[in-house]
């Protein structure tokens, strides 16, 4: 990305803001539940991983309560899952505003992944009550965790792109992404804690960018969970080539979005 | 080229796949990819140029029109310089800000008010945040819908809409301005504050690119004229010339009235239509009559054998199927003593008073009962009326006025009298 590209973004900052802004306004309009979704998507998923893999399967959770040590890798998962479906459609769901209107192509996908955050905000403070429901308290690396969700919106974003600008083109997206998504979940640490992986296996799983977000993100609230900063370390390096490979891939398929879509 | 060009193009050509558009899917491709391989059969992909070495050059302030038939390349031209899409060749330059309206109230939510709408549209456009504040007020009273502006605009109807989306268009602040047919839709009062507006721009020294089929009020914002043909500038200039020269040049292509191949005909067949030209003043057959335009309508026959004092007419109907008129040598009781081999009958219309739409013709011949049918052509023949300046106002009058217009005058003297009356009843202040 050229300097010019990046002075533009800046000038049409304020669209993307209306752009996240639009996605949340209309997310819960006509929900009678309204933006207690929010919450409400994570915490049932919460609960039945909960009762399957805790209470059936003994799935071991490194000291911590089952709920919680699940809840804090949901929130960001969800996050990223979220996000990452709603930016693969934000480009094929505006196509309208493609073939009429010039603007960076790229506010689409951030504006989703803008938008995501509120979710996630909300997730978090849930998190935070839960922390303190079962006392645990967070240890000195809780500081690190600022760095660990710019990453994450960092590759949600990369993936995002690539996954819109890809849907323009093919519609196979559609179909596929949420495959991907659900075998991408079992491949990270979410239901499981990262110690169950032979310690030989470990560093091969942490090229999965998700990997490093959600260990990151969870050894950064429980003391009793090991920070492995190389794993995490590789995983963060991923996420951001990943998001730098579905920048570069966005623009150079951008120009032909309205000729194509 | 002069330097001070707000917009300047140069050789730029435009190059669209057609037939095979796009693969849709990944296995097409991955299909596409090894039949490409194996075959080498490259020319399955055929491709045409929506635009080919276009060169133009505009200077600060100028209204330009651009004109030209359905497919010609002016949306792609003004995609192009809108940076909607790219160029395949060439390069373009421009200075400033581009406001392009190709469709009035992009990016509506259904979900969102009116208001929420301004603010999303209005940023769309390229307004910031404060300026959509400043302008808010002047916004919502153009566009009249004051009442509902914090209702979604999903309880709309298209009418508001389209005067919601407008007003934000009509308060953006560029340098250039970019028009598309926005006047082709919405009601007479709608399209006159569209003119207003854009007149508005232009006496703010604006740059103004304006696209349309509506000849009329392309000859009245602007002076310059553009007509892109066939992907190219075919005329560049004065505009009451551009656009003489493109009437013009829809002379001649007389392929819809040739009626030997028409299949669903009834009668005996002594007589047979042939063909039904439109003439123009000059003697030229023309594909597009022009509202308030003379026209000869040419009817071109065959007799096989002589026929003696047949009727020959025709019904009009609009392309709702209304019957607007019939008429015929019957009707004017003119007696033709003999018809034999080939020849054509003209009917001299002196204006035709005839709103812009598309209309149809079926022909007739009979024997002077109307007892035997010789020849009947039903909707044989389409007449497409073109838009003019019929009432010399500039305005687009079109089938939302009715089917027909008179020449007519309006006389304001009565309002004057009325004046001088309540004068003259007042008593005298000196």
């Amino acid at each position: 990305m050229g300097r010019e590209t990046i002075l533009e973004l800046w000038r049409y900052r304020e669209l993307l803001y209306f752009f996240a802004w639009r996605e949340v306004k209309v997310r819960y309009r006509q929900a009678a539940f309204g933006a207690a979704w929010a919450v409400v998507q994570p915490l049932l998923n919460m609960i039945v991983f909960t009762l399957i893999f805790g209470r059936v399967a003994h799935m071991p959770s490194e000291g911590i309560p089952y709920p919680i040590f699940i809840y804090c890798a949901l929130v960001p998962w969800t996050y990223f899952a979220n996000v990452v479906g709603t930016a693969s459609g934000s480009l094929i769901n505006n196509d309208s505003l493609l073939t009429k209107v010039y603007f960076p192509r790229m506010l689409l996908p951030a504006g989703a992944a803008l938008a995501g955050l509120l979710d996630f905000v909300i997730g978090s403070v849930l998190l935070v009550g839960l922390m303190l429901y079962y006392h645990v308290a967070p240890s000195w690396a809780l500081l690190l965790s600022p760095v660990i969700i710019v990453v994450m919106v960092l590759l949600t974003a990369g993936v995002g792109m690539m996954m819109a600008a890809a849907n323009v083109r093919y519609r196979d997206v559609r179909y596929a992404l949420p495959f991907l998504i659900q075998i991408w979940m079992f491949a990270t640490p979410i239901i499981y804690p990262m110690t169950v992986i032979p310690k030989r296996f470990r560093l091969i799983l942490a090229l999965n960018p998700c990997w490093g977000i959600v260990d990151g993100f969870r050894a950064c609230l429980f003391p009793g969970v090991p920070f492995d900063s190389r794993l995490v370390g590789t995983s963060i390096a991923v996420a951001v080539a990943v998001f730098l490979a579905g920048a570069y891939y966005f623009r150079r398929e951008e120009k032909s979005f309205a000729d194509v879509i | 080229m002069l330097m001070s060009a707000i917009i300047s193009v140069e050789k730029l050509s435009k190059q669209y796949r057609i037939g095979h558009i796009r693969p849709t899917t990944l296995p097409e491709t991955l299909t596409n990819l090894v039949t490409l391989a194996f075959l080498r059969n490259k020319s399955r992909d055929e491709t045409i140029w929506a635009l080919r070495d276009i060169s133009l050059s505009i200077e600060p302030g100028e209204t330009v029109g651009i004109i030209g038939r359905n497919g010609a390349g002016k949306s792609t031209l003004l995609k192009i310089l809108s940076k909607i899409t790219y160029p395949t060749s060439g390069t373009l330059k421009v200075v400033g800000r581009v406001a392009a309206m190709l469709e009035v109230g992009t990016g509506f939510h259904q979900e969102l008010t009116g208001r929420e709408n301004i603010y999303l549209n209005g940023s769309i456009l390229g307004m910031t945040k404060k300026e959509v504040n400043r302008k808010l007020d002047a916004i919502i009273e153009f566009s009249g819908v004051e009442k509902f502006i914090d209702t979604p605009i999903k309880r709309y109807s298209s009418g508001m809409r389209l005067r919601l989306g407008f007003a934000v268009a009509a308060h953006l602040e560029a340098e250039i301005l970019i028009v598309d047919e926005v006047l082709a839709v919405g009601d007479a009062a709608f399209q006159r504050k569209c003119l207003n507006t854009m007149e508005n721009l232009r006496e703010r020294a604006r740059t103004v690119l304006f696209v349309s089929h509506n000849l009329a009020a392309v000859e009245n914002l602007c002076r310059r004229c553009v007509w892109i043909d066939a992907g190219q500038v075919r005329m560049d200039g004065e505009s009451r010339r551009v656009i003489e020269a493109y009437m013009q040049s829809m002379v001649g292509q007389t392929d819809a009235s040739d009626l030997d191949s028409v299949e669903n005909r009834r009668g005996n067949g002594k007589i047979r239509f042939r063909a039904v030209e439109f003439l123009s003043a000059e003697g030229d057959a023309q594909k597009v009559v022009r509202a308030g335009d003379p026209v000869v309508m040419r009817f071109h026959y065959l007799a096989s054998e002589p026929v003696y004092h047949p009727s020959l007419g025709f019904r009009m109907y609009t392309d709702m199927g209304t019957l607007i008129t019939e008429t015929s040598t019957w009707h004017h009781s003119i007696d033709i003593p003999v018809l034999e081999g080939e020849g054509h009958i003209d009917l001299e219309i002196e204006c035709l008073n005839l709103l812009p739409a598309k209309y149809t013709l079926s022909l007739w011949a009979t024997d002077d009962s109307g007892m035997v049918v010789y020849d009947n052509v039903e909707h044989g023949i389409k007449l497409e009326v073109e838009t003019a300046n019929i009432y010399g106002s500039g305005k687009d009058i079109d089938s939302r006025s009715g089917i027909v217009f008179f020449p007519q005058k309006w006389n304001l003297a009565g309002t004057l009298e009325r004046r001088v009356g309540l004068e003259n009843s007042a008593p005298h202040q000196r």
